[in-house]
């Protein structure tokens, strides 16, 4: 569950990118995050996932406010997400299994059940068959694909995509979010942030919309 | 447990896989720390040569070759009532050209005399330890009648500790310093290996890892390349020591002494390795932590 309340974030300067935002995404919704760009969308992920911090208000994730996270804590609190991003962030020094790996690296997981893991997610995605493959040998879908089974290989309970289907093509972009679908069918909360009134119009699930900073109704 | 070996090789690999950068940073590391290593060894050895040495302070006590015998037993009474002198013994001009002519390579020049030089002595010792007290009584017994002269026979070995002292000093504040050379130039190392794995740390912070997962593999890192340069002053002292000996049992033969400088004993490897790989390892945790400080993300 994610909970903001009366939410401002405001930068030094002056600019407000975020005024006065409040909304609830219940556990294992699915929704749409949508807006021009300077409206605030980036903003709202950065303080969801502890990036910074807002200016007023309160953020509350899966029953934790993150005001009161002390730094040690922030770790933990992003194991609760899967990240997908627009540039994916993959790492191009180690192959596809070993970047689906790093998340379970990180929790300490039992080696050889993590590499079932790993696989299982590189399958879901359809790439089991590039394991092996360094990322830079990826078509720009695939590198895509292969971000989605890294953020979902720790089964997290809230899927947080930006702009994942950006740079790609329409067709492409609907199997993405079918994927998505089909987890938030097994129950995880799924957040997407896109510009794409299309997709959107054609899965029809809850839209925040933003404008200006403001959560437009 | 499984995380630091796969860290471990992990490291290793990434040393071998930068073969020249590796080597010039292990022998820089290696040649620092070889310095105040070897200066050490150089002291221990020395220390060992002047703690064989007679330190009891002597005082010799050379009479005029013309003093008689009503001086000698003068001085003898003078010895006996004195206060400050614990024990003396007779040197007989005779013993004192047999006793030089038994010893090492001056045989030949005592049999070349064509009459004895030498003095009658005495060899006193003093019942305190203190310099002061020493001289004053060397300077006191040089004045009296019939003496030639009084020497102060461990002034040399005094002399020789209190400059082993010193050296003793001067080589742990050099390696006080390059310690903390050592540091800065390893955090400095660390910092461009964090610059080139920047990407790893944020995708490895957004996805929850925690710092101290971090900054596990640039202690590896740090630690690594400490020891080697540890082994490498190692291998500089032991070579060094090979090749001076060479030339150390040769002058000592020539005073008849079997001496030959001795190499770092284990536990003072044991200390070299421990201390090179916890520079290592510190300089790195330095590094990391002055970059995680000031690290922030941005996802954009």
């Amino acid at each position: 569950m994610i909970s903001l309340s009366q939410v401002s974030k405001r930068y030094p300067g002056g600019y407000e990118a975020l005024k006065d935002i409040s909304f609830t995404i219940e556990k294992g919704e699915m929704v749409f995050v949508t807006g021009h760009s300077g409206a605030g969308k980036s903003t709202l992920l950065n303080l969801i996932v502890a990036i910074e911090p807002p200016s007023s208000g309160s953020i509350i994730i899966n029953g934790q406010n993150l005001s009161q996270l002390r730094p040690a804590a922030v770790p933990f609190l992003r194991r609760n997400f899967g990240l997908i991003f627009q540039d994916h962030k993959l790492l191009f020094d180690r192959s596809a299994f070993d970047n689906v790996m790093l998340p379970l690296e990180i929790t300490g997981f039992d080696r050889a059940e993590a590499a079932k893991r790993v696989r299982a997610a590189l399958d879901k995605v359809g790439l089991l068959e590039r394991e092996k493959a360094m990322p830079i040998a990826l078509s720009g879908g695939e590198q895509q694909r292969l971000c989605i089974a890294r953020a979902i290989v720790h089964r997290p309970s809230i899927l947080l995509a930006d702009e994942p289907t950006g740079n790609l093509d329409s067709a492409y972009a609907g199997e993405i979010l079918e994927m998505f679908k089909s987890f938030n069918q097994v129950g995880v909360t799924v957040v997407i942030v896109t510009h794409d009134e299309q997709l959107i119009e054609r899965f029809g699930n809850r839209t925040l919309h933003f404008q200006h900073g403001r959560l437009a109704s | 447990m499984s995380r630091h070996w796969r860290t471990l090789m992990s490291t290793l690999r990434r040393l071998a896989g930068t073969p020249i950068a590796t080597l010039i940073t292990v022998s820089v590391i290696g040649i620092a720390l070889s310095l105040p290593a070897g200066l050490y060894l150089l002291l221990s050895n020395l220390a060992q040569v002047s703690s064989s040495l007679e330190i009891q302070p002597q005082i010799s006590l050379f009479l005029k070759l013309d003093a008689g015998r009503d001086a000698q037993r003068q001085i003898e009474q003078k010895l006996k009532s004195h206060g400050a002198i614990r024990t003396f013994r007779f040197v007989s001009r005779e013993q004192a050209l047999k006793e030089l002519s038994a010893s090492n390579g001056l045989g030949d020049l005592a049999a070349g005399l064509p009459n004895n030089p030498l003095p009658d002595a005495y060899i006193l010792t003093a019942k305190g330890n203190d310099a002061a007290l020493l001289d004053k009584l060397r300077l006191e017994v040089s004045q009296w009648p019939g003496v030639e002269s009084a020497e102060l026979d461990s002034a040399w070995a005094r002399r020789l500790n209190a400059l082993l002292e010193l050296g003793q000093q001067l080589t742990l504040m050099l390696a006080v310093l390059l310690a903390f050379g050592l540091i800065a130039g390893m955090g400095n190392i660390i910092r461009l290996q964090i610059l080139t794995r920047q990407e790893e740390i944020e995708v490895s912070k957004l996805v929850g890892a925690t710092n101290r997962f971090i900054r596990l593999p640039f202690l590896y890192h740090g630690a690594l390349q400490g020891l080697l340069g540890g082994l490498a002053a190692w291998g500089i002292i032991a070579t060094s020591t090979q090749l001076l000996n060479i030339s150390v049992t040769r002058l000592a033969s020539l005073y008849g002494s079997t001496f030959r400088l001795g190499g770092l004993a284990m536990n003072d490897v044991a200390m070299l390795l421990g201390i090179s790989a916890f520079l290592g390892w510190l300089g790195a945790y330095l590094a990391v932590s002055h970059f995680l400080r000031h690290f922030h993300l941005s996802h954009h």
